[in-house]
Order: structure tokens, then C-alpha cells, then sequence
């Protein structure tokens, strides 16, 4: 009895964001799983049971095939793009430079920018019209006697998703940046130097000794780039609109409820997203508050 | 404020700036070329978005494309003004006690599941953790169903509740990693003068605190000034539209001229911006708290 007189202030507390959490993360993910077997296709909501139908339609709608293919083509060059541009950064700032810290502001601010208005900028670069509306990149090339390089870009029918992804590129390069520097710093001195001694080269160093110490970050990274590609939402809409050439999984969804009604697909769709995600982070999660507790 | 209670820790120094001998010089010059190559691609966008915003609308075709303005107008930021303010006003509305609420709450959370807790704390802690990885997609549907069931107070509000909820996970993380740095010597000091909970948290740790606010507050501002999917599935009165639903209604259009669309992109994110400016690295380590310690 004394002793929940000692916790139970805390568990009172905190009782409030509990009930908030379970209401509204797990029990209405649960109530949306029972949206996706329902039979609720129309403006009017109903609540019949219909099964796996909308997994179903899903499976044999050509639009879903395309959504799944953009995203796979958008997430590979996303996160592989991500990933050496943001080791790239650290490795160049790693010793030290002068200005440091406004060139790490400067790779960090395109997070500071919504995918909304970065968005926006990223069209007019990346816009594939000619003549009169041509702009951005594709004029830039002209100009530079570059023209066999200008594109069609997000609009190109087989690879129109990785250039999609360049703007995702450039805003998270920063973040991943910030992460591996810290890696690099945690690298402690003495063993670099205790290399050098042995006479190992600086490339040699590199891979042997600082590189096995940022695999815990490659990790975490991969974990934090993977879940933000699977759902990606407002870039695709600021850039691409709801055109069937770049729509993806969330942008499907979002079509699927404001323009056609078909709640049960869009519930449908919304579950394998987070299906997806929860085979990605559940097991990360476990492993990271499991070492917290061992540390 | 002592370094051992910053929240997520800052990018340290490097361990030592050495000064290379002479072979080393040219690699140097190379690297510090490309540093400053990248940081002009990065801010690329930034040069096209306020060159733009700037130009007259007879200016913004492929001829002058890249170049700077051969005459500075308003015009543009003008009509964007015109066109935003309301958004802005709501985005305010929305973001202000949106951020105060949620960070407060992520203050006691963290604090109790740190520092005062009770048998089970971890599995809430872990459970809460799920919360910042989910897709908000999964959750939409019904959510934007209970809240119109249940007539909870229609527009902004409904958003600002939509952010405090879904915010809980993040504001909890960052408070409890930062509590978790404070001496537990501390909290037995505390004890020992018979302070209850709610004392210990208001005479000891809140007065602690400032940083991880800081921290939090900027976080929760920045992603929820940035927000458009609660936005869009939430609110359906265009007069209650945060700015980036906003922004997204005015440039999507074919017809909308460049510098409009420039100038609209450029003043819904100046708030978030300004803030970069002024507080980054506190930003920063928001970032790598959300990281989950790596």
C-alpha cells in the first residue's frame, strides 16, 4: 500500500496521455482494420462486414500495381541517395573545417521547409514543359549547351519516381549529415591514432577502424528513411498532384476517400502502410529500449 | 546550464583540429572546395525561390529564368499577402497552442516515466514510442469519423487536438531522455524534505528544464507549422485552412505565375524559418533525440 502510495502520483499523471495514446493510436487503428474488412464504398458510412473485398479490389486494381512500383522506385533511390550524400557531408566536415557550424545550418535547413512550399520550388526546377513555361533545370541545360541532358523528370514514364526523389534527397541529406557526424565524433582518437601507429594508411583507417562505428547509425537511419518513404505523402501532392504518374500508396488513399468514397479501399490501403512500417520499426524498437535498459 | 543536462547531446568537436603537414594541404583544399560546392547546391532552391518572388510576372519566362531581377517589385509578395494572411492567422491559431500543450504535456510525461516511476513505465514508454513511427494514414478514416461523431468543436480546434495527441510520443521522448541525465541524488534529496511528487517536479526539474523545452517547443512548431495531411483530411471549411493547405491551393495551378507561386512558398515558410535562423542548433538536437539515440 506504501508503495503505490509512492508511484501512483506518477501513474496519475501520465494516466491522461495513456488513455489519449490507447483511444486514439491502437484503438483507432484497430477501428480502421474493421473499416478495411467493412463494406462502407459509398459517401453514406455503413458497417456490414465484408471480408477481405477491399484487399481484394485492391490487389486487382492497376493503379494500386503502379502505386507499389512508384514507391518501390521512389524509396530505393530515396534512401540510397540519402545515404551517401548525408555520409558524404559528415565525412567532408568530420576533422573540422573552418565554419563548421554555418555549413552544418546550411546542409540542416531544408528540413526546416515544408514539403508544401519546398515542393513548390522543386516543380518550377524540375518542370518538364517546353517553350514559353520551360523553366528550372531543363533551361539551365540549354543555357549551358547541356540541352541532350534536359527531361522530361517526375514525368518520365519508367524513372519518373527517382527524380521524384531528388527533392527528398536534398532535404533529408542534412539530417542523416548531423546523425553520422555525431557517429564520427564518438570515434575515440586514440584509436585512429593507435592505426596510424601500425601504419596504416588514412583510407585503410577509414574502413577498418572508424567506418564498423557508424553501422549502428546506417541502421537507425535506414529505420528513419524507410518509415518517412513508405508513407510519403505531401511531396507527391505539392509536385505530381494526383496524377496517376506519380501517385503512391497515400496518395491513392487520399484519392480513394475525397474524390471516389470507397472508405473500405482507403482503410485497406492505410493498413498495409502500416503493416509495412511495423516490419520495419517493431523489431528496431524492441532492440533500441532492450539496449537503453542494458546500458 | 551545465553541458551534462543538454537533452540530446550536440554534435561534439572534432576530438582535435589538427593542423596536416604540407602533402596534406592540397587534399584540404579539395575537401573545403567541395564542402562549399555542396552547401551552393543546397541552397540552389533558396536562390530561385527569392530571385523569383521578386520579379516582375513578365519577367518569370525561360529567358530570365536564372537570372536576378532586372527591376525588384513587391508585386508578387504583395498579391501573396493578400492571398495568405488568413491561412497564416489560422496556422498561428493553430500552431501556438498546439506546441504549448503538447510540449507541456511531453514535460510531465517524461518527467514520471524518468524519474517518478511506476511498475510498468517501460511497456508505456515502448507503447508510446509505436506512436511516432505509425503513419497517420492508418488512423485517418476514424479519426476524422469519432471526432464529427462525437462534435468535437469543428475546424482548427480539431486540428490543434489531432497534433497534441499524435505529439505525445515525440514531446514524452525528448523529456525523457533530457530527465534522464538529471542525478537521481537529486530527486532522493527531494525526497528526503518529504516532497511529493508535483513539488519535486515544480522546486527540482522544472526549473531545469528550459533546454528540452526549447527543444521540444521548436520541434513541435516546426512539424506542425509544416503539417498538410492532418490538415487536409481534417479540415473541410477552406476559410479554416492552415497556410500550407493554402499554399498548395494557390500554386497548384498551371496559371498561377511563378513569382506568385515563389513568393506564396517563401512566406509560409518564414516563420519556420526565422526560427532555424535563431535557434538551429537547438533544432538539431531535436533531430538527433528523434533518432532515438542512434
Amino acid at each position: 500500500m506504501r508503495r503505490v502510495r509512492r508511484w501512483g502520483p506518477g501513474l496519475l499523471l501520465v494516466s491522461p496521455s495513456i488513455v489519449l495514446i490507447a483511444v486514439f493510436v491502437y484503438g483507432l487503428i484497430g477501428w480502421n482494420v474493421k473499416v478495411s474488412l467493412s463494406d462502407w464504398r459509398t459517401a453514406e458510412k455503413t458497417s456490414g462486414w465484408a471480408g477481405l473485398d477491399a484487399y481484394r479490389d485492391l490487389n486487382s486494381d492497376p493503379a494500386w500495381d503502379e502505386s507499389v512500383h512508384h514507391i518501390l522506385v521512389f524509396t530505393g533511390t530515396f534512401i540510397v541517395g540519402t545515404l551517401f550524400f548525408g555520409l558524404l557531408l559528415a565525412f567532408l566536415l568530420e576533422k573540422g573545417v573552418r565554419g563548421e557550424g554555418f555549413f552544418r545550418s546550411v546542409y540542416i535547413f531544408p528540413l526546416a521547409v515544408s514539403f508544401i512550399a519546398a515542393g513548390v520550388v522543386w516543380r518550377w526546377l524540375m518542370n518538364p514543359a517546353p517553350g514559353d513555361r520551360a523553366s528550372g533545370l531543363n533551361v539551365a541545360f540549354e543555357k549551358l549547351g547541356l540541352g541532350f541532358l534536359a527531361n522530361d523528370w517526375y514525368l518520365s514514364l519508367d524513372w519518373g519516381m527517382a527524380a521524384m526523389a531528388m527533392p527528398a534527397i536534398w532535404a533529408l541529406s542534412g539530417y542523416i549529415m548531423a546523425l553520422y557526424l555525431a557517429g564520427f565524433r564518438g570515434v575515440p582518437e586514440e584509436l585512429r591514432e593507435a592505426a596510424r601507429m601500425d601504419g596504416a594508411s588514412e583510407w585503410r583507417v577509414y574502413r577498418h577502424v572508424v567506418f564498423p562505428f557508424l553501422r549502428p547509425i546506417t541502421l537507425s537511419a535506414l529505420i528513419i528513411l524507410g518509415h518517412i518513404s513508405i508513407k510519403v505523402f505531401d511531396l507527391i501532392v505539392a509536385i505530381g498532384g494526383k496524377q496517376l504518374i506519380t501517385q503512391t500508396p497515400a496518395v491513392y488513399m487520399w484519392i480513394l476517400i475525397y474524390d471516389a468514397r470507397d472508405y473500405a479501399e482507403g482503410a485497406a490501403i492505410a493498413t498495409l502502410l502500416l503493416i509495412g512500417i511495423s516490419i520495419l520499426v517493431i523489431p528496431y524498437l524492441v532492440y533500441s529500449v532492450r539496449a537503453e535498459r542494458r546500458a | 546550464m551545465s553541458t551534462a543536462t543538454t537533452p540530446a547531446p550536440p554534435i561534439p568537436a572534432p576530438m582535435r583540429l589538427r593542423r596536416r603537414r604540407a602533402g596534406r594541404t592540397t587534399a584540404n583544399v579539395l575537401k573545403f572546395a567541395a564542402i562549399v560546392f555542396f552547401a551552393v547546391l543546397v541552397l540552389t532552391p533558396l536562390y530561385v525561390v527569392i530571385v523569383t518572388s521578386f520579379k516582375d510576372a513578365a519577367e518569370t519566362g525561360p529567358e530570365n529564368a536564372w537570372a536576378l531581377p532586372s527591376v525588384w517589385t513587391f508585386d508578387a509578395w504583395r498579391d501573396a499577402w493578400n492571398q495568405l494572411s488568413p491561412s497564416l492567422t489560422n496556422s498561428f491559431k493553430l500552431v501556438i497552442p498546439a506546441t504549448v500543450i503538447s510540449t507541456v504535456l511531453g514535460s510531465l510525461n517524461g518527467f514520471v516515466l524518468s524519474k517518478w516511476r511506476f511498475p510498468g513505465a517501460d511497456l508505456v514508454f515502448t507503447l508510446f514510442l509505436f506512436g511516432l513511427f505509425i503513419p497517420y494514414q492508418a488512423v485517418m478514416i476514424p479519426l476524422t469519423t469519432l471526432l464529427a461523431d462525437i462534435n468535437f468543436p469543428d475546424g482548427i480546434p480539431r486540428l490543434a487536438f489531432a497534433h497534441i495527441v499524435y505529439g505525445i510520443p515525440i514531446t514524452t521522448l525528448i523529456f525523457r531522455s533530457y530527465y534522464a541525465t538529471i542525478p537521481d541524488e537529486l530527486m532522493e534529496a527531494a525526497r528526503m524534505d518529504r516532497a511529493g511528487m508535483l513539488r519535486t517536479y515544480f522546486s527540482v526539474v522544472l526549473p531545469l528544464s528550459a533546454p528540452a523545452f526549447v527543444v521540444t517547443a521548436i520541434w513541435q512548431f516546426t512539424s506542425i507549422w509544416n503539417d498538410f495531411l492532418f490538415a487536409v483530411f481534417i479540415i473541410t471549411d477552406p476559410s479554416k485552412w492552415p497556410v500550407t493547405v493554402a499554399v498548395n491551393n494557390t500554386t497548384g495551378s498551371l496559371v498561377t505565375p511563378y513569382n506568385l507561386q515563389m513568393s506564396a512558398a517563401l512566406l509560409a515558410s518564414l516563420p519556420t524559418l526565422v526560427v532555424y535562423i535563431l535557434l538551429g542548433r537547438y533544432f538539431v538536437r531535436g533531430l538527433l533525440a528523434g533518432a532515438l539515440k542512434g
